[in-house]
């Protein structure tokens, strides 16, 4: 491996190359804007790879960094991965391709735009998880919206205005506190040491008074709550799925709501540790009843899109949760089920645009034995069913027992609260698979119903082989996310002592002292 | 051949996957004889690894091959790796004994079915799921087993998916399962924390060493066993069995018969050190089985369908297994589980056989009679139906008798009585059922009888040596008076359970004996005066009572009430939260979504509109909910 090339870059920058390249092609030459398109994409997966594969990981700290003067006064182009960030760089650069192909057929209006906004949407998603700056962090965050928006608004269904703007209007808010944060915290490295950086490792390493990072927390945490979405904030999540086109509904649930488990982690709780100690118990306490209602929610649903929808909010919750957990096996638990969400979720979503296409509806009661007509179909949707649903053997059981085990270290009463999502997970997957591939055939004439074409089985089979493979070797991921989270578990427990007690498992005491403060 | 035996499970996997991923692409007879061989392969290696122990028996061996590491971080860590001893031995043998009958069975049962392959396909990776849940050497790769037989499960009482009752039950039973299965890993997590391993070894050691205190034990052992009323089909989560008789026949004798549902009852044998560790616990499992065994045997004396009284009697059965460990005598529990699996299989195919006889009917009220028309199916299923009533010297009489005689010496006269009146139920629905179908007027429709055949040798083959085995099989677990060495089973598993704790007179053995034979006997004599004499006493009694016979044939109207209580409540309750409170309160924008159905048309001119202020707001009461739980939520 040739260590001075800037892999980083050019896995973050191809996908704006090709749609650089997309603008000199003409709109009308459909076939070659995809071709470029997804060419991109997968070039930008191959040189991902060599992340996965350059990627030592003992150490901790990000590698492949890359670090040049951008606008002065610590505005840096500061780039690289660690333990944390990397395998969600892989996930967005291995989802992007299949998003694109999946949209070969569903999209045939404005392909170029189109194409155009996918691939911007792809660097912005990278950019967020390897900046190492903070003002570069957020100029990915906001640029990654932006595509976003365009996608949801054009693409979209019948209400994609009001979808849009509901998003536009919750993102908007959220980001520009994290914004005004973000100012507070430059100044206020600079009065402290008379430099000026947003570099995320030297704003760690100060100390912040207690009611500051109160103050900062919110002002991210918003941002990042919103964006996961925790509970009570989803309300503009279902909309934006059920409006969104298949691919877009795909980055948004496998990427972008991954960001804000990836803010708390990368920023919230590193920056502001003993803010998030403060807030941990009452952020679990939402992150709990978001899985048991988003659970529930998902449970009435008449839209398939709106279903898997609510069960985002009911796994985000479960991530949320073991993160506020803070301690190692939950955080490495929780990063892992965001893998596995993704892929599972993206896939559900894939699923459902696969039937979508063929019956132009997504309305549970307009299906019915569709496993008749599309074994094969059947097959791939169930095993993603059962991914999401977290059995054994599949890649979302590694994360819920990892996730399950830390969190019952912290707090054992919202463990069992949590525990309920494989009843609910279970009850809201298999009624809608029994509405919609099981029992007679809804209409025997309609013979739209046709088994996966290759180029679907392109799109569902690679996920179904991560998911399967990522239910018997973890040990692939998890090693290499080790010394990262270990890293960063370090950097907080050695904070001034506040309220770090929360989670030093096996203490009576100290467990006596959680419960009592959730009860307050 | 005993070291290879990690390959017990991986066998019949990997012919799953083949067929799962080719099937489609190979003819019907090599399928059927691909997923036949792979498990009798694995019939092979069980047998050599259980003579292996056999020859070895000092208790403490066992073979052991981890195959890789699998979950770890931080202070967890588990691996896949599989351990044989006696008991899993035992289990073994039996899962691929039965199986691979089943398996026979199979080809000519499912022969004509249109989904030939993916049925098989289904079946091995079931025997699969069940090795491993069998083979595990920590609780967490015995989940895995655990949840993937529920899998199997679900896919094969839904296998015919196309019929909506079938969709339908395997449906709840893969939810009701779950719901155990919940308990099961806030077990599992108590034990990872305080324990910090999951082999067996270690945690049931745990209670002796201390790592676990006297409290958590029960909590642990209680919570392991909510999870075993869901897979063990007991109270109060049996109510998927008797619907998942939808699935295919074999399949009943398999999974909801022989195997899978006594997966509860190997569970607390596996972790007999924990489950004997905590009387409170302990007594949970005795009586839960207890109450069972009776409750659900009442429910058997009415039912008209031949695989529903099959289904609540297999629940009746294993309620007699949670019995026997219930009191103590694991050894006892899993003989049952051994003669059970033989002659209830045995009694589910030749119910299978009758049914294909038939065409497909399974109306005992439209039989009759078939004694003449099916000469190999009948003999077999009397041999089945004697042996589960407890006829001397069948091996139903012997295991059954066992759990009893422990009941008893162990001083549990209630549990023994439940045991013994569950008895006489059993002998009676068990004999109503043969009466109704093999003696009697024929009661077949007239077009149909034509076609009565006996079936072809796949099938009669595997019932007769399920016959042999039903009949002989209680034979390596006599009583303590053909000599103190006599029970070559419990002795066999001594090594695992500990030597046999209860002894008694043998004057109060020779009477607990007579008094399990003179039940049996009562039973079949009361069906007989019944069913067979005076068939109008069974019409008069529901007409003289006729609350409790529409309570039994109403099923004690368990299901309508667990919908009544729980399943409608909880959907319409989310269907009022999602409507009044997610859509109005917490979204907020109930005029917006209006404004922008009326703006649909109108491009993007929406800036000018109210829509805007109304997400604004939405959003505000948003933020304001969650900053203000936050700030009041802190300290």
């Amino acid at each position: 491996m040739i260590s001075n090339v800037p892999i980083i870059s050019f896995v973050t920058f191809l996908p704006l190359a090709g749609a650089i390249l997309l603008i000199f092609i003409r709109s009308e030459s459909v076939k070659t804007v995809r071709a470029v398109a997804l060419a991109a994409a997968l070039l930008t997966f191959a040189t991902s790879l060599a992340l996965f594969f350059g990627f030592n990981g003992a150490s901790g700290l990000p590698e492949f960094v890359e670090r040049a003067s951008w606008l002065g006064r610590g505005l840096d182009y500061h780039v690289g991965i660690d333990g944390i960030s990397l395998f969600l760089v892989l996930l967005a650069a291995f989802l992007t391709p299949l998003a694109l192909l999946s949209s070969w057929r569903a999209i045939d209006d404005r392909v170029k735009e189109f194409s155009f906004f996918m691939l911007l949407l792809e660097t912005g998603m990278i950019g967020v998880f390897v900046s190492l700056n903070l003002f570069l962090f957020y100029v990915f965050w906001e640029a990654m919206l932006i595509p976003m928006y365009f996608l949801i608004g054009i693409w979209g269904g019948h209400r994609r205005i009001y979808a849009t703007m509901k998003f536009v209007l919750f993102t908007m808010f959220g980001s520009l506190l994290m914004l005004v944060g973000i100012f507070v915290l430059y100044a206020a490295y600079h009065k402290a040491t008379g430099i000026y950086s947003l570099a995320l490792a030297d704003l760690a390493a100060i100390s912040l008074s207690p009611a500051f990072q109160t103050w900062l927390f919110l002002a991210f945490g918003l941002a990042f709550a919103i964006k996961i979405p925790l509970f009570p904030l989803h309300t503009w999540l279902p909309d934006a799925h059920v409006e969104a086109p298949t691919a877009g509904s795909v980055l948004l649930a496998a990427i972008l709501l991954k960001m804000g488990a990836y803010g708390f982690v990368r920023l919230g709780i590193p920056l502001f540790p003993q803010a998030a100690a403060t807030f941990a118990p009452a952020l679990s306490i939402l992150a709990t009843i978001g899985i048991i209602y988003g659970g529930l929610m998902a449970l009435v649903q008449k839209d398939m899109k709106s279903l898997v929808a609510y069960s985002s909010v009911s796994h985000m919750g479960l991530i949320m949760l073991a993160v506020f957990s803070l301690n190692f096996v939950a955080t490495e638990g929780a990063l892992y089920q965001m893998l596995n969400h993704g892929l599972s979720t993206g896939a559900l979503f894939l699923c459902v645009g696969i039937l979508y296409e063929r019956t132009h509806t997504r309305l549970i009661k307009d299906y019915g034995g569709a496993a008749a007509r599309m074994p094969v179909f059947a097959g791939l949707f169930l095993v993603t069913m059962l991914s999401s649903a977290g059995l054994p053997g599949l890649n979302g059981f590694v994360g819920e027992i990892l996730c399950f085990f830390g969190i019952f270290a912290a707090n054992k009463v919202l463990t069992a609260l949590a525990v309920s999502t494989v009843i609910l997970s279970a009850a809201y997957l298999l009624w809608l698979y029994k509405r919609v591939m099981h029992g007679p055939l809804k209409d025997p004439e309609d013979k739209r119903l046709r088994d996966l074409d290759g180029r679907e089985l392109i799109i569902l089979v690679p996920i179904i082989v991560l998911i399967v493979f990522m239910g018997l070797f973890p040990g692939t991921i998890l090693r290499k996310m080790d010394a990262s989270i270990a890293r960063y578990i370090e950097s907080f427990r050695n904070k001034p002592p506040v309220a770090m007690t929360l989670n030093v498992p096996g203490r009576p005491a100290q467990e006596a002292t959680t419960v009592a403060e959730l009860e307050r | 051949m005993a070291e290879y035996f990690w390959l017990i499970p991986l066998l019949p996997g990997a012919s799953a996957l083949a067929l799962l991923l080719f099937g489609r692409r190979l003819s019907r007879t090599w399928v059927a004889w691909q997923a036949s061989a792979a498990v009798f392969a694995s019939v092979i290696l069980s047998k050599a690894a259980f003579l292996h122990l056999a020859r070895t028996s000092d208790g403490a061996s066992g073979l052991s091959k981890t195959l890789l590491p699998w979950i770890a971080s931080g202070s967890f860590s588990t691996s896949i790796s599989f351990h044989l001893d006696e008991l899993s031995a035992v289990m073994a043998v039996v899962v691929t004994g039965v199986g691979f009958l089943i398996h026979v069975y199979s080809a000519g049962y499912m022969a004509e079915d249109r989904n030939h392959s993916r049925y098989f396909a289904f079946l091995n990776l079931f025997t699969f799921f069940m090795l491993v849940l069998v083979m595990a050497s920590d609780i967490v790769l015995m989940f895995v087993g655990w949840e993937g037989v529920g899998l199997c499960s679900y896919l094969l009482i839904g296998f015919w998916f196309e019929r909506p009752a079938a969709a339908k039950a395997g449906m709840k039973a893969f939810i009701v399962n779950r719901i155990g299965d919940a308990a099961f890993i806030i077990g599992i997590l108590i034990i990872l924390a305080s324990v910090g391993s999951a082999s067996f070894a270690v945690i049931n050691d745990a209670p002796r060493s201390g790592l676990l205190s006297a409290g958590l034990v029960t909590l642990v052992a209680i919570l392991l066993f909510v999870g075993a009323t869901g897979k063990s089909a007991q109270i109060p989560l049996y109510v998927w069995l008797p619907d998942a008789m939808e699935g295919p026949t074999p399949v009943s004798a398999l999974i909801h018969a022989a195997t899978m549902v006594t997966a509860g009852v190997y569970m607390v044998c596996r972790l007999s050190g924990l489950y004997a560790a905590s009387v409170p616990a302990s007594s949970v499992v005795a009586w839960v089985g207890g109450l069972t065994a009776v409750f659900a045997a009442t429910m058997a004396l009415v039912q008209n369908d031949v695989k529903r009284v099959l289904a609540y009697s297999t629940i009746s059965q294993i309620g007699y297994m949670f019995i026997g460990c219930g009191v103590g005598a694991y050894a006892a529990g899993m003989f049952h589980l051994v003669t059970h699996a033989f002659f209830k299989s045995l009694l589910f195919l030749a119910a299978g056989s009758v049914i294909h006889a038939l065409g497909g009917e399974q109306d005992m009220r439209r039989m009759g009679g078939l004694k003449k028309h099916l000469p190999v199916t009948f003999p077999v299923f009397l041999v089945g139906a004697l042996a589960i009533s407890g006829v001397p010297f069948l091996s139903g009489f012997f295991s059954k008798d066992a759990i009893l005689t422990s009941a008893y010496a162990g001083g549990h006269y209630v549990l023994y009585g439940l045991g013994l009146a569950g008895a006489i139920l059993t002998a009676f629905y068990m004999f109503r059922l043969i009466y109704m179908t093999f003696y009697g007027d024929e009661r077949t429709p007239r077009a149909a009888e034509n076609h009565i055949h006996e079936s072809p040798w796949t099938m009669t083959v595997p019932l007769v040596i399920l016959a042999v085995f039903s009949a002989l099989v209680g034979l390596i677990g006599l009583p303590v008076f053909f000599g103190e060495k006599a029970n070559l089973f419990g002795r066999f598993l001594e090594g695992v359970f500990g030597p046999a704790a209860h002894h008694l007179a043998l004057s109060t053995e020779t009477v607990l004996v007579l008094a399990a034979t003179l039940s049996a006997l009562l039973g079949i004599g009361l069906a007989f005066i019944f069913y067979r004499r005076s068939p109008d006493v069974p019409v008069r009694l529901a007409d003289r009572f006729p609350g409790i016979y529409r309570l039994l044939l109403g099923k004690y109207y368990v299901d309508e009430a667990y919908d009544a209580v729980v399943v409608r409540p909880l959907v319409r309750g989310a269907e009022l939260v999602y409507e009044h409170f997610d859509l109005k309160v917490i979204d907020g924008a109930l005029d917006g979504s209006a404004a922008a159905a009326g703006l649909a048309g109108k491009g993007l001119n929406v800036l000018q509109s109210g829509l805007v202020r109304d997400y604004a707001l939405a959003f505000l009461m948003g933020a304001i909910l969650f900053l203000g739980f936050l700030l009041i939520g802190a300290p």
